[in-house]
């Protein structure tokens, strides 16, 4: 992250605290870090039994913006975590997820920079090693990405898509959105109605990873499992054309069809 | 973690909620001897995880405990929805008057847990949800004050219930929402809550899935009995290697770093004409190790004819990768057609590895798809 350019401030390790890793301060608590040097985000690594203890101070200390890398917390953690946050005004990436990156800019995360180059589409997915694919895809044929969003693999995350297409709409360095889903609740379906009822000023495209996924069966992700028959890719394929939103059927068309959108 | 029947029941009562007077039976010999015990007519019924037990004829009644023996025998030889039946729960039979429908599960996008109920349970709710939602009764469970006494209240008399009955009813409600919290619960049900003919509520079915990522603060369920056939060797193997995986039902075996990519690479696989053998995700930063186990438990699938690994690596290394798969050259031998593509981090010097140990390697995962289909297709090796 610090190679990126991010500017990361302050360490917060209970019991390492007055030490140093890579020239960066580390506290034992994230309010001798925001006493000490002023900071807005945090970004969580704790293992996950302690991760919504670190949530929680980081809250605490009036931070407003929280990325949860970690992976396997509890949902009832989770779901406190999330009310609290909404309460505090603050925004809650993840978890499970690889984080949020403005090209060139900042980097809050894990994701690998070299696949990224900068442009006009917006990417927000629930995955991340398959957004990195789409990047790359997108990166090799001249289309750039202005940020990146990684929403979260669990069942209970922060931002949806509905939230991020928002802000994209707001980004004037965003031209175009690439949403990347996947089976497991219905934040697809919700979006595809938030474009077709409330209208979107930007290109939209889609894809949805899990269209083969058994239901009944947890695949990798905690939040990618089809209930029933409520989460299938189906029925967010079939949201997204009734929105009008193209759908592509393998990570390869998303750039064909970007392209299409913009004209390339 | 989804729990037997038996074992939500008895976690429930625990709480309160009643629940009929049940035994666990291993042998028909067992089942005639708590019948006898019960003395009336009992529901004999296969202890299995899958749902859908009663129309598979998972679930007999006896009259007698000679009949309850015969039933049990009929159970405990069979296998229900594709699982041995390895035990039974013999229980008191219900005089029902109504079937009631009662949950504590979590709603995805209200980020919280939220009550069901319906007065027309013993169905399934989400047929019942689709085509008479009016009928469902949802009330989402705040996060700071939970759900309370009042909640309650107010969904039992929805349901229908006034003066003594409706209090009754709510105290269920209560208790049961009680055993879902405390066991982190992804969903605790009672399907059907049964009203008898003489107007008490019991709990007929009960289900409780346990978050899986709560099990660490549940250590009593680290070992517990599972379902013997439930897991396959391979699942299994990956379970203990800390792989996630699942046993599907075609021929091409399919190794990805990051659950997303891996479900677009059985996408792409299906898209092409192929079937995906299974879905194995190795996760980030995967060792050497880890993927020569990966790529062992694929290979020791007796249905996987040719393997595709789809990496594309950002934390996960090529070059860890790639002598993950000639570790497991060494421990097993790589003895079906292989597809790799292999792109990212330190994606040269795996490469090298690889194709030195005459691997072809790829950097589409497209075309690695295409090829890897084209093998099983053509009838190829």
């Amino acid at each position: 992250m610090l190679e990126y350019g991010t500017h990361i401030v302050a360490g917060v390790t209970p019991g390492k605290g007055g030490t140093m890793v890579h020239r960066v301060p580390v506290y034992d608590t994230v309010q001798e870090a925001k006493d000490a040097i002023s900071g807005d985000a945090s970004i969580i690594f704790v293992p996950a039994p302690f991760a919504a203890d670190a949530a929680f101070e980081a809250l605490d200390a009036g931070l407003k913006t929280i990325v949860i890398i970690t992976e396997h917390i509890p949902v009832r953690d989770a779901v406190q975590v999330m009310f609290r946050a909404r309460k505090e005004g603050a925004v809650v990436i993840g978890p499970n997820t690889p984080g949020i990156l403005t090209v060139g800019e900042c980097k809050l995360g894990i994701m690998p920079a070299h696949v990224f180059k900068q442009g006009a589409v917006g990417l927000v997915s629930r995955s991340g090693t398959l957004t990195y694919e789409i990047a790359n895809g997108l990166s090799m044929h001249g289309l750039g990405q202005s940020t990146c969003i990684g929403l979260g693999g669990d069942p209970i995350v922060g931002l949806s898509f509905v939230d991020v297409l928002k802000e994209f709409e707001q980004d004037e360095q965003t031209k175009a959105v690439a949403l990347i889903g996947e089976i497991g609740g219905n934040f697809e379906e919700l979006a595809a109605e938030f474009i077709a009822t409330e209208g979107y000023s930007k290109p939209v495209v889609a894809f949805v990873a899990g269209r083969t996924a058994p239901a009944g069966k947890r695949m990798g992700h905690a939040g990618a499992i089809i209930m029933g028959s409520t989460g299938t890719a189906a029925s967010k394929i079939e949201a997204f054309k009734k929105a009008n939103v193209p759908v592509a059927e393998k990570p390869g068309d998303v750039v064909r069809l970007l392209g299409e959108k913009l004209g390339r | 973690m989804k729990l037997f029947e038996y074992e939500a029941k008895q976690i429930f009562a625990k709480y309160g909620v009643p629940t009929p007077r049940g035994f666990l039976a291993k042998t028909a010999k067992e089942a005639r001897e708590f019948a006898s015990l019960i003395n009336a007519p009992v529901a004999v019924k296969s202890q299995i995880l899958a749902a859908g037990r009663a129309k598979a004829g998972g679930i007999l009644f006896a009259d007698s405990p000679a009949e309850a023996e015969k039933a049990a025998r009929q159970l405990l030889e069979s296998e229900i929805k594709g699982v041995k039946v390895q035990s039974v729960w013999v229980e008191e039979k219900l005089a029902i008057k109504k079937e009631l429908y009662f949950s504590i599960t979590v709603d995805r996008a209200e980020r919280c847990y939220v009550a069901v109920a319906s007065a027309e349970g013993g169905v399934d709710i989400e047929e019942l949800a689709k085509t008479s939602p009016e009928k469902i009764v949802k009330v989402l469970v705040d996060p700071v004050y939970g759900f309370r006494a009042y909640h309650a209240r107010q969904i039992a008399k929805k349901l229908g219930y006034a003066e003594s009955q409706m209090t009754d009813l709510a105290s269920i409600f209560l208790k049961h929402y009680r055993g879902a919290v405390d066991f982190d619960a992804e969903l605790a049900e009672m399907n059907p809550l049964v009203e008898t003919t003489d107007g008490k509520f019991v709990a007929a079915d009960t289900r409780l899935i346990i978050d899986d990522n709560a099990l660490f603060r549940h250590q009593e369920f680290v070992s517990r009995p599972m379902e013997e056939t439930e897991l396959t060797p391979q699942e299994l193997k990956a379970q203990k290697s800390g792989l996630a995986y699942v046993k599907l039902d075609g021929d091409v075996g399919i190794i990805g770093n990051g659950a997303g990519l891996v479900m677009a690479t059985l996408d792409a696989i299906h898209l092409y004409g192929g079937r995906p053998a299974n879905f194995l995700d190795v996760g980030g930063g995967a060792s050497a190790d880890m993927i020569a186990v990966a790529l062992d438990i694929v290979l020791s699938d007796p249905n996987t004819k040719v393997v595709f690994i789809n990496i594309l690596g950002g934390i996960t290394r090529c070059d860890e990768v790639a002598n993950g798969i000639l570790e497991a050259q060494k421990r097993v031998g790589v003895t079906k057609p292989m597809f790799i593509r292999l792109v990212g981090t330190n994606e040269e010097e795996g490469r090298r590895i690889l194709t030195e140990a005459g691997f072809h390697v790829l950097d589409s995962m497209e075309e690695a798809a295409q090829k890897t289909v084209e093998i099983i297709l053509s009838g190829g090796d």
